[in-house]
């Protein structure tokens, strides 16, 4: 779906390229998140996608159509675009926002009116309650829900997320981060994420690469990565508790037994990640929890031992 | 005071008609200096080399007095009503030029970064966001401008243009108080009346917006 091919970016009156003779294929409906320190080049590796920084050197190929081969404002158009600071337009309403994609699509005002609806129930927010309402009137996360919904309204195939959480408190953030990654299974939309934060890259991403001086080190699932990192510097990037990280990756459902725990456990549900289940084991001072479903019934158990060697 | 009235109601003919020349002269180069400066500075917000030349060569006319403007007319233009009119004009331009191209150029970066972003062309991303998001700076702008006109047309007479500074001017010759205030009230309540105005205007027009 994206293919970049031996690009490289160089700026005027810098030594270093920021983006030096990188290649990378995300396939439909992947998401990738680009990871690294800051000035590793990631943010200028997305924005060459939708044109909003040109490439030097290298091809650059979206759906198979070369990107320097088409008008980047309509190229752009059917790409979604979701920055960190939302950048929603304070003198438009709710609904405005949202159906400025469509407007430069040239849709009927009985279809936009239909998807911008369509589109706030997706991001779980209410359209009775906001489509007439201003940005400066919401909150931070309900902002960044909007901004979400904003980029997905033209449905477009492709989807760049420049920190889309960043700028959240850490409870939104992870409110958010879970529901995305639930709205991206049902979208199925080619995703590129330039992220700094590891957490979030294991969330959302189906591949990770870890940028370092404009080149990838690694391009794996995050499973790989974290527990194989490909060399010194990505084992230092992804830091001592990457195998903490690397349990959140799975859930208790996956690491259970079916037999039923010994007399009186803790419990912990099945969709729960292995980290919150290791940490309700500390807390508790146990080897072993009961798992529950939904309903609260037991299924199976879970051992400290499922749990290292998973 | 009373001396002042009774010479408006015995010359009501000719108060008006300075009255009327005053607003006229106010009204059209107002009128001028928003069309050149508003369209000026939507043409020099994308053109950073063009805009630079502009914003110094306008800086610099603010630095001229109001009569300084005035008496450089004369020998261009004459004398009349309609050198008053230009000389205004040049007075008004820099405070409706120069909030206007600020504000367009400073607004909201994020919003401009989403609007490109999402497939907007440059000429999109002024008209429906940057000139919506700098109609408070262009107000004001306009605002700052309304005042130093209407104070401005007092010096008209100096070239002949006419309206209420005339009665000042002639009350100045002729040692005649009232005669001054047949001038001055009335310009002093119209520069006051002009500001409260359009203060609430602004007030009413921008306020439900905050930034986020």
């Amino acid at each position: 779906m994206i293919t970049l091919e031996h690009v490289t970016k160089r700026y005027p009156g810098t030594a270093v390229p920021a983006v030096d003779d990188l290649s990378l294929h995300v396939p439909e409906g992947m998401t990738v998140a680009l990871i690294g320190p800051s000035g590793c080049g990631k943010t200028t590796t997305m924005r060459m996608i939708n044109r909003l920084v040109d490439p030097t050197t290298g091809k650059i190929l979206v759906n198979g159509e070369d990107v320097t081969q088409v008008d980047p404002v309509l190229l752009r158009r059917h790409i979604g675009y979701v920055i960190q600071q939302v950048g929603l337009f304070p003198h438009m309403t709710i609904a405005q926002n949202i159906a400025a994609v469509p407007k430069l699509l040239g849709w009927d005002q009985a279809r936009i009116a239909r998807r911008t609806e369509e589109l706030l129930h997706l991001v779980g927010l209410d359209p009775g309650q906001m489509l007439e309402r201003y940005p400066a009137q919401l909150s931070g996360g309900q902002r960044q829900r909007v901004g979400v919904a904003r980029a997905l309204a033209g449905d477009p195939p492709v989807l760049l997320m420049d920190e889309p959480f960043g700028a959240l408190d850490p409870i939104a953030r992870s409110l958010l981060q879970a529901e995305f990654s639930q709205i991206l299974k049902r979208v199925r939309k080619t995703v590129v994420l330039v992220t700094h934060d590891l957490d979030e890259a294991a969330r959302l991403g189906d591949r990770i690469a870890i940028m370092k001086s404009g080149r990838i080190v690694q391009y794996d699932t995050p499973n790989v990565v974290l527990s194989h990192p490909a060399d010194a510097f990505v084992e230092n990037f992804v830091g001592v508790d990457r195998a903490l990280v690397r349990l959140s990756l799975f859930t208790a459902g996956d690491a259970m037994t079916a037999e039923l725990p010994p007399g009186h456990t803790g419990v912990v549900g099945l969709g729960s990640n292995l980290r919150d289940a290791l940490a309700l084991m500390v807390a508790a001072n146990s080897d072993v929890l009961g798992v529950v479903d939904e309903f609260g019934a037991l299924k199976g158990r879970l051992t400290r031992q499922a749990i290292f060697s998973i | 005071m009373s001396e002042t009235l009774t010479w408006i109601m015995n010359h009501r003919p000719e108060f008006y008609r300075a009255l009327g020349q005053h607003l006229l002269m106010c009204g059209v180069s107002m009128a001028f200096a928003l069309l050149l400066g508003l369209s000026l500075a939507i043409l020099i917000v994308n053109r950073r080399g063009l805009a630079f030349s502009v914003v110094n060569g306008v800086s610099a006319l603010r630095a001229l007095p109001s009569l300084a403007i005035l008496a450089i007319m004369m020998p261009l233009l004459g004398i009349g009503l309609w050198p008053s009119i230009v000389a205004l004009t040049v007075l008004a331009l820099p405070p409706i030029l120069l909030n206007a191209y600020v504000g367009l150029r400073d607004v909201d970066p994020d919003a401009v970064e989403a609007a490109i972003g999402m497939g907007m062309s440059r000429g999109q991303v002024l008209r429906r966001i940057r000139i919506w998001l700098a109609a408070p700076a262009m107000f004001a702008g306009a605002r700052t401008a309304a005042v130093q006109v209407l104070a401005g047309a007092t010096l008209a007479p100096f070239i002949g243009g006419g309206g209420l500074g005339d009665f000042i001017v002639t009350g100045i010759s002729i040692m005649d108080t009232s005669r001054m205030l047949v001038g001055a009230v009335p310009i002093a309540l119209l520069a006051l009346g002009v500001e409260l105005i359009l203060s609430l205007a602004e007030r009413l027009l921008f306020a439900g917006r905050a930034r986020t």
